[in-house]
């Protein structure tokens, strides 16, 4: 039987090792980073299955790819599905109705609504209301599919690739930039803090002209408040004024964040083709599998299938662009 | 057609880079609409090269490039923005953006008086993005600065040219510079109305970047500024209160 290797224990690797193993065929992955950890970008995502909210921002494929994850990822890790919702303060108006315009599969929310949903906001009055979406936790879906492997039988090992192996599949990121030659990175920035005193149940996003900023609840007054999308590969640290926009945006949803513990800060590179879309390539005896951007989570369920699709039945999705087996 | 420092546009169209749903949709907005110049956010992608797979994209544009000093407060950080921008794009053209209020976007005229002298001095062509006073910008010019670029209405407003008769006046007060509308353009009509009173180029990001359809924006105002233009040079009718026949009629037959 032939054996498929994954190079690349990230989102991308391992939802395109479990959909193979799912199909049957023997697999094997390879990171010499080890299992998912905060090596991989990844692990610093908000988590957010949105694709009706991303569509405001992004191509078509997003919106209908996207909407195969929820199911995908309710097989194999806790999914939470309370919809989003979306704010804007006063003078932002202007923005809540450009979202809503751009956007498909929302309901528009008045300030009873929003108290409804979220008590805890306070002095938003328009907001929308994506009622279909859902969201997990990044880091705790890593782990599962990662059990969920290992019990399967799918051997890890915490090496570089040997040469030469046949039926590789790679799913680095921006770490195979070397063979694409179209891939970028592009710097994301997060922070995670515990705000004990403040209930959110579901994702929230903030809408400003510059800089629109969610917050993730994680559990156990944990929120993920991210991400910025910046055109640069340097993914050293956050800067001041990153942290002081997510902080602001976090203040305005709630002054009591003013009183959070900042836990975690979070800073690295999405993997990124010109038209921010994934594609899946295959060179020779490779096939690559990269460019999830800013979608890891909502795009690595269909990015998994269309390469099942390539490697196992030769077929061709959307997302393959190039072929020279 | 008045030049840039010497260099002659192709068209008035000047697009920012920032806040497209992806290159690939913004190379086709520069692609579609042919605009001749792109500015460039040297501060906000980050220092030391960091940007540098997106900035060369923006260099195989095949464009002016145009650096901008945005989000900087204070002259030095202008400066410093400046000359790194000059390493990174090999270009001593700057657009200076200096920001003296965080709510309305409004240029500090003072500090940019000051750092656009600096820059005059240290070799740069500057591009003042400056409101429409007419004292700032004999200033500017007093500083060496070759192009005044004023306000429609503040950065990312949408809100066209809030005053038209400052605009009107700084047109007649510097008959020889090269004037750029920038900033406040929201719809394809500002850009024609700008370029109707006698300017030579429009400047715009938002209008075009977070349009539903920015390939589409970005055709649309340039063809609007490119009326625009034509409109100005074909010398309009003055509007007048009452009707006035376009086909004569005294001396028609009666029948």
């Amino acid at each position: 039987m032939t054996t498929r290797s994954v190079i690349g224990a990230g989102v991308c690797g391992l939802a395109v090792a479990a959909e193979l193993a799912m199909r049957g065929a023997k697999v094997q992955i390879f990171d010499p980073a080890g299992p998912p950890g905060p090596h991989g970008c990844s692990w610093w995502a908000g988590g957010m299955l949105a694709p009706w909210c991303e569509y405001e921002n992004a191509e078509e494929p997003v919106l209908r790819l996207g909407q195969q994850a929820i199911g995908w990822w309710a097989e194999r890790t806790a999914v939470t599905k309370a919809g989003t919702l979306v704010v804007a303060s006063k003078r932002d108006l202007p923005d809540l109705r450009r979202f809503s315009r751009r956007t498909e599969g929302c309901t528009e929310a008045g300030r009873e609504e929003i108290a409804a949903l979220e008590p805890d906001l306070h002095g938003f009055g328009r907001g929308l209301f994506f009622a279909e979406e859902a969201h997990l936790d990044p880091r705790k879906a890593l782990q599962d599919l990662f059990r969920g492997l290992q019990e399967k039988g799918v051997e890890f090992h915490k090496t570089f690739a040997p040469q030469g192996l046949d039926n590789v599949i790679d799913c680095r990121g921006l770490a195979a930039r070397e063979y694409l030659y179209d891939l970028r990175g592009v710097k994301g920035e997060m922070l995670v803090i515990r705000a004990p005193d403040v209930q959110i149940t579901r994702p929230v996003r903030l809408l400003h002209p510059r800089i629109p900023l969610y917050i993730v609840p994680r559990g156990d007054g944990v929120y993920m408040l991210g991400a910025t999308t910046i055109e640069s590969e340097d993914s050293s640290r956050i800067t001041a004024r990153s942290m002081l926009e997510l902080l602001s945006a976090a203040y305005a949803l709630n002054p009591a964040f003013g009183e959070a513990e900042v836990l975690e800060t979070g800073v690295d590179l999405r993997p990124a083709f010109p038209d921010n879309l994934p594609r899946i390539r295959r060179l020779g005896k490779t096939i690559y599998a990269n460019g999830l951007y800013r979608h890891g989570y909502l795009l690595a369920p269909a990015v998994a299938r269309g390469v099942a699709d390539l490697a196992l039945n030769n077929t061709h999705s959307e997302m393959v662009d190039e072929d020279r087996a | 057609m008045r030049s840039f420092y010497g260099t002659e546009l192709p068209n008035p169209l000047m697009l920012g880079t920032a806040q497209y749903p992806s290159p690939a949709i913004l190379e086709e907005a520069f692609r579609t609409s042919g605009a001749g110049v792109a500015t460039v956010s040297l501060r906000r992608e980050g220092a030391g090269g960091a940007g540098q797979t997106f900035w060369q994209m923006i260099q195989d544009l095949g464009v002016h490039i145009l650096p901008n000093t945005a989000g900087c407060h204070t002259v030095k950080e202008a400066v410093t923005t400046a000359q790194m921008a000059r390493e990174v794009f090999g270009t001593d053209w700057i657009k200076l953006e200096l920001i003296g209020h965080t709510d309305s976007l409004q240029p500090d005229v003072f500090q940019l008086v000051e750092a656009a002298r600096i820059l005059t001095d240290d070799g740069f062509k500057v591009f003042p993005y400056t409101t429409d006073d007419l004292i700032v910008g004999e200033r500017l010019l007093e500083a060496g600065c070759e192009v005044l670029m004023p306000w429609g209405a503040p950065i990312g407003s949408g809100r066209g040219l809030n005053n038209e008769y400052a605009l009107r006046a700084m047109r007649a007060e510097f008959p020889d510079t090269p004037l750029v509308v920038d900033a406040g353009i929201g719809l394809p009509s500002h850009a024609a109305h700008a370029m109707e009173l006698g300017y030579d180029a429009v400047l715009l990001n938002t209008a075009v970047a977070r349009a539903g359809d920015p390939v589409l924006m970005a055709k649309a105002m340039m063809q609007a500024a490119e009326a625009g233009r034509l409109a100005h040079e074909a010398d309009p009718i003055e509007a007048r209160d009452m009707a006035e026949a376009s086909t004569p009629v005294i001396g028609k037959a009666f029948l």
